[in-house]
């Protein structure tokens, strides 16, 4: 076992044999020193050189002007939540086109809560058509393509390269939108930085990522894995559009008083942010409509108005737009 | 007087190590193999991550399958663990490399099983669902399900509000003829213990300023917590269960 962990060329794993060229290179799984290794196989059936369907992906996404990805470190913290209402938020303005793209693969949960969960896609003459939530918000998820909504999907990291592949190279956007143009295209990512991750950023390239928003609760257990993510978008080169503090507090709907669930005992998201000099996009109190509203598919924004976590998503998505617009 | 240990799994994700105040435990080799951190000075608790070996505490691991099932595969065969009447192995969420990779090598040692975690939201049950169909495809035995996070006190006013929901996991357990092992509300003091840094002061979330009385080690501050009893009772149920196991 290494002494630590450090960077290793291009992606070498530590089992590979002593003279592997790297997984990415061109005589991956079919150079000499391959012989005997146990990724051999996985090496030699993925396309070595410049992937051809990268200016494909490029080609399909240019009617679209903000890609944002969605990210977390740690699982729970309401990343999928923060992307659908962010979603519904953005669509309830009748004239901004907005899609949603449920890249996690093992537990695919937009479609349950953005309400469209028995839904199948469709092909058409250009591609797929994403499902339609709204005349102006589309979504495409592994779930309309599962047999049943209890299978596991237990796929390793090629298959899931390949779907998510397919999702960018093959759903149609553009037929969503007057005009051909999709404003905003949200990409839910499952939590941590893991193949999921790196195919969405491999695989937009060519085409650009607009920004990052990394959701987080207060405590540290938490923020450690949201530094980890701030990591791998610098290293990965993902601009940062800021970080979201979800569960921020908890107002009792019997007395009203205030407390905390999650305690930042290391200065929450508000220390984390001034400290690595990203923007603190807002913080989203404890409510359980939130929950409610996600179970049955339904937008928070609009069951529950007056709520003030309501509040603090306007506010969120406000900055969110303030930041992406003046870039 | 038993004898545990934690393997944490989570390689992109690693929390075990702050959980239990190891984080800043410099990892070493014995002749037999790698020496996991104790968390008690009796050494009957005992904990191993992929943290131990980042660079940083920042520092991201951004790696494909074959790197992470070739880590997990060093963390059963290389670590010296000793003598032990449990080991928990803590995972990511999801059905993906890592536990693949998990119940694949730990096969020769017959895995006694699996315990579902899940919140009480209709959401988390959709994946939860997919989690126990995953243990069904793999082979792995069930041993129950527990519904966490399912209530949270009002330190005002002690009323119980159900943050995400209640009932649901309970539900779920009875439908697909698990083993229910037990609700557990949101319990400030547990969370407080598992976040601060030194974890021999007993929480008291309720009155801050009050002075704090102090243990010798985590595994006596966490019998403090209220939740305690709680999983006191799962650990009965599930180690009756597992000697029933071994007897038959």
């Amino acid at each position: 076992m290494p002494d630590t962990i450090t960077a290793t060329k291009g992606d070498v794993p530590d089992n590979a044999n002593e003279h592997c060229p790297g997984p990415e290179s061109e005589s991956a799984g079919k150079a000499d020193g391959c012989a005997g290794c146990p990724n051999q196989e996985i090496c030699a059936s993925q396309a070595a050189g410049p992937d051809p369907d990268l200016p494909i992906i490029a080609e399909r996404l240019s009617c679209v002007k903000h890609k944002i990805l969605v990210l977390s470190g740690k699982g729970g913290v309401g990343k999928s939540t923060f992307t659908s209402q962010l979603a519904f938020a953005l669509a309830s303005d009748e004239n901004t086109e907005v899609g949603v793209v449920d890249v996690d693969v093992c537990g695919p949960s937009i479609p349950k809560i953005m309400g469209c969960e028995r839904e199948e896609v469709h092909p058409t003459g250009h591609g797929w058509s994403p499902v339609f939530v709204q005349d102006n918000l589309g979504v495409m998820s592994i779930a309309f393509m599962l047999p049943d909504e209890e299978s596991a999907v237990i796929w390793r990291g090629p298959k899931k390269n390949g779907m998510i592949k397919q999702f960018l190279r093959d759903v149609d956007w553009s037929s969503t939108a007057e005009g051909g143009v999709l404003d905003y295209l949200l990409f839910d990512t499952p939590p941590g930085t893991s193949d999921e991750h790196l195919s969405v950023v491999q695989l937009l390239r060519e085409s650009g990522i607009t920004g990052a928003v990394i959701v987080t609760t207060p405590q540290e257990v938490a923020l450690q894995d949201v530094r980890k993510e701030i990591d791998f978008c610098r290293k990965a080169q993902v601009p940062i559009i800021g970080v979201v503090e979800n569960m921020s507090g908890f107002v009792c709907p019997g007395c009203k008083g205030e407390s905390r669930i999650f305690y930042p005992t290391t200065g929450g998201a508000q220390k984390m942010c001034k400290d690595l000099g990203i923007p603190l996009l807002g913080s989203i109190p404890l409510d359980p409509s939130i929950g409610r509203a996600c179970d049955f598919g339904s937008s928070f924004l609009d069951t529950c108005p007056e709520s003030p976590a309501a509040k603090a998503y306007l506010d969120i998505i406000a900055n969110i737009k303030r930041i992406i617009e003046s870039k | 007087g038993h004898r545990v240990g934690v393997l944490d799994i989570d390689l992109c994700g690693p929390s075990i190590p702050r959980m239990l105040g190891v984080e800043n435990y410099q990892i070493h080799q014995a002749s037999s193999g790698w020496v996991p951190a104790y968390v008690d000075s009796d050494k009957r608790l005992s904990c191993m991550s992929i943290a131990f070996l980042l660079p940083s505490r920042d520092s991201s691991v951004v790696w494909r399958g074959p790197k992470k099932n070739a880590m997990i595969k060093l963390f059963l065969s290389d670590v010296y663990w000793g003598e032990l009447d449990y080991l928990l192995i803590d995972t990511p969420p999801g059905t993906s490399d890592e536990h693949l990779a998990v119940v694949e090598y730990l096969q020769e040692w017959n895995p006694d099983g699996a315990v579902i975690i899940t919140t009480p939201q209709a959401v988390a049950l959709a994946d939860v669902k997919k989690e126990i169909n995953f243990c069904e495809k793999v082979g792995l035995p069930i041993l129950g399900l527990v519904e966490n996070m399912s209530g949270f006190v009002c330190p005002h006013c002690a009323e119980c509000t159900n943050v995400f929901s209640t009932g649901g996991g309970e539900g779920l357990a009875k439908h697909l003829d698990i083993p229910f092992l037990g609700r557990s509300p949101i319990d400030p003091n547990l969370v407080m213990l598992l976040e601060q840094e030194d974890k021999t002061l007993v929480p008291n979330v309720n009155d801050p300023e009050a002075e704090k009385e102090k243990t010798t080690s985590i595994v006596e501050t966490y019998q403090r917590c209220e939740l305690s009893n709680m999983f006191s009772g799962i650990a009965k149920h599930l180690t009756e269960t597992l000697n029933v196991k071994e007897a038959a």
